[in-house]
């Protein structure tokens, strides 16, 4: 497993949003994360990326212990993620955010970061908008922008937050494209996603969530049958 | 007739396009269930119904009448009366004052602050109360009972249950089905699907945007609602190409 959570649990004053999860990923897998609001899945992200210090259990990276460190330097380990509400510098171009990913977070400089940012660029499919400033994108492009600054910084794991959110069902289909053309450079994936038709267009795997704990894991179609997870999102009596 | 109708409807949130041209209408005495995943624009769909969202295109009609340019006070004086998610009430009022700003509002007709306290009776004991003090349920009665009292002739609900413990839901939801019989129309947000199809007479699940399933609520099947929640059958679609 290259990234795993044991026993992680995380709580904000009484509440408690993840009570004791065991999660993994293999190196090569795309783990789905589906489940109702408030189930705990972006509070999980966040622990895994390190945005939230787990209040027990621990993160596992690459086989370190990584539950005390920070996201600045799990991603310099080669954890990326992308957020549910794109935030790119608006008054920087394209190519200049993800400029910041790949010497920030990638480390690299001069030559070896341009040329990083366009291979980034370029399987994001935003070559076109290279030199627009990122302000002036559409909803579709902020989310590619959001993908090419996470993989400029050459991830091993990329966790990706409800990233097809808001898009139509066409711009859903190229984003997914995307998506699966980063599947082939064995970057794992770990994908939350409410658009569940769209998410499952990519992974392997599927973990629903129920108010912090893990209901259902396995083949992506098995859960979604499986009665207890249907039961989470739509009530327990239906005809 | 239609007594609201929505035509064509869109609502943005800057870039993102969150009710993409949904047409639907509500008969009176009729409750319509709104169901659907996070994010599928329930909440934007009924704030546009409401006046509370500008949508950016398409029409609201309330029986008959273009009221897609009036804002939100003059629709509530026409008789459109949202409950909004949050409840969003006056916290630093008392249930009283709630009630009455409300009422100086809304339409005359037989919903008084007195019939209020009369369907929701937790509310007596509180009634001078500051509504910051009040437990979920009673926040949540009081949301309700400030839309009643502009005597509305349709009530929309954004997730009266959202929150709150399961007793004030179930207190909640048995004060509806009374307003239901007494012919009330009502068009309700609900996550909840058992609950939702108990009380609705019909149900439109949202997704991404769009109503993809609409039916009577005694026809719903749980097959049918899974695949429009989720979306399913749009992959089923996708397989032989």
């Amino acid at each position: 497993m290259i990234l795993a959570a044991k026993g992680v649990s995380k709580s904000f004053g009484a509440l408690v949003v993840l009570d004791q999860i065991h999660f993994a990923v293999g190196a090569d897998e795309a783990v789905g994360i589906v489940g109702p609001n408030g189930a705990g899945k972006t509070t999980l992200l966040n622990v895994l990326a390190g945005a939230y210090r787990a209040s027990a259990g621990s993160v596992l990276f690459k086989g370190a212990d990584v539950t005390a460190t920070g996201a600045a330097e799990r991603c310099r380990l080669g954890l990326a993620r992308s957020h549910q509400v794109p935030r790119p510098f608006g008054g920087m171009t394209v190519f200049e955010n993800v400029l910041v990913a790949a010497t920030a977070g990638g480390g690299l400089r001069g030559t070896s970061a341009y040329e990083r940012c366009l291979d980034s660029i370029e399987l994001c499919g935003m070559l076109r908008v290279a030199n627009r400033r990122a302000e002036s994108l559409g909803l579709l492009d902020r989310k590619r922008l959001e993908l090419a600054r996470a993989l400029a910084t050459d991830p091993v794991v990329l966790l990706l937050d409800e990233i097809g959110g808001g898009l139509t069902d066409a711009e859903a289909g190229e984003l997914v494209a995307t998506i699966l053309q980063l599947r082939q450079r064995k970057i794992a994936i770990v994908w939350i996603e409410h658009i569940v038709h769209v998410l499952l267009q990519v992974v392997t795997r599927l973990v629903c969530m129920d108010a912090g704990h893990v209901l259902a894991e396995g083949d992506p179609a098995t859960v979604m049958a499986d009665t207890a997870v249907i039961d989470a999102y739509l009530g327990r009596t239906v005809a | 007739m239609s007594l609201l109708r929505a035509e064509n409807l869109e609502a943005r949130h800057g870039q993102l396009q969150a009710v993409r041209g949904i047409s639907l209408e509500v008969r009176e005495g009729e409750t319509l269930a709104l169901v659907g995943a996070n994010g599928a624009g329930k909440t934007t769909l009924l704030r546009a119904l409401a006046g509370a969202h500008r949508p950016a295109a398409g029409r609201v009609l309330l029986a008959g009448a273009d009221v897609t340019a009036l804002p939100t006070y003059r629709r509530l004086a026409l008789g459109i009366a949202l409950v909004p998610e949050g409840r969003r009430l006056f916290a630093g009022m008392t249930v009283e004052e709630n009630l009455l700003v409300a009422r100086a509002n809304g339409r005359p007709g037989p919903w008084t602050v007195e019939r209020v306290l009369e369907v929701f009776p937790m509310l007596r004991a509180r009634f001078r109360a500051r509504a910051g003090t009040l437990s979920g349920g009673e926040q949540q009665a009081t949301a309700i009972g400030r839309a009643l009292v502009t005597n509305p002739r349709v009530l929309l609900l954004d997730e009266v249950s959202l929150g709150l413990a399961p007793v004030a839901v179930e207190r909640v939801y048995q004060c509806l089905e009374s307003l239901i019989a007494g012919g009330a129309t009502i068009v309700l947000v609900e996550q909840d699907l058992a609950r939702a199809l108990r009380v609705a007479t019909r149900v439109a699940c949202m997704l991404e945007g769009s109503v993809v399933l609409e039916g009577a609520a005694a026809d719903m099947t749980r097959e049918q609602v899974t695949e429009a929640y989720f979306g399913l059958g749009r992959n089923a679609q996708r397989e032989p190409a």
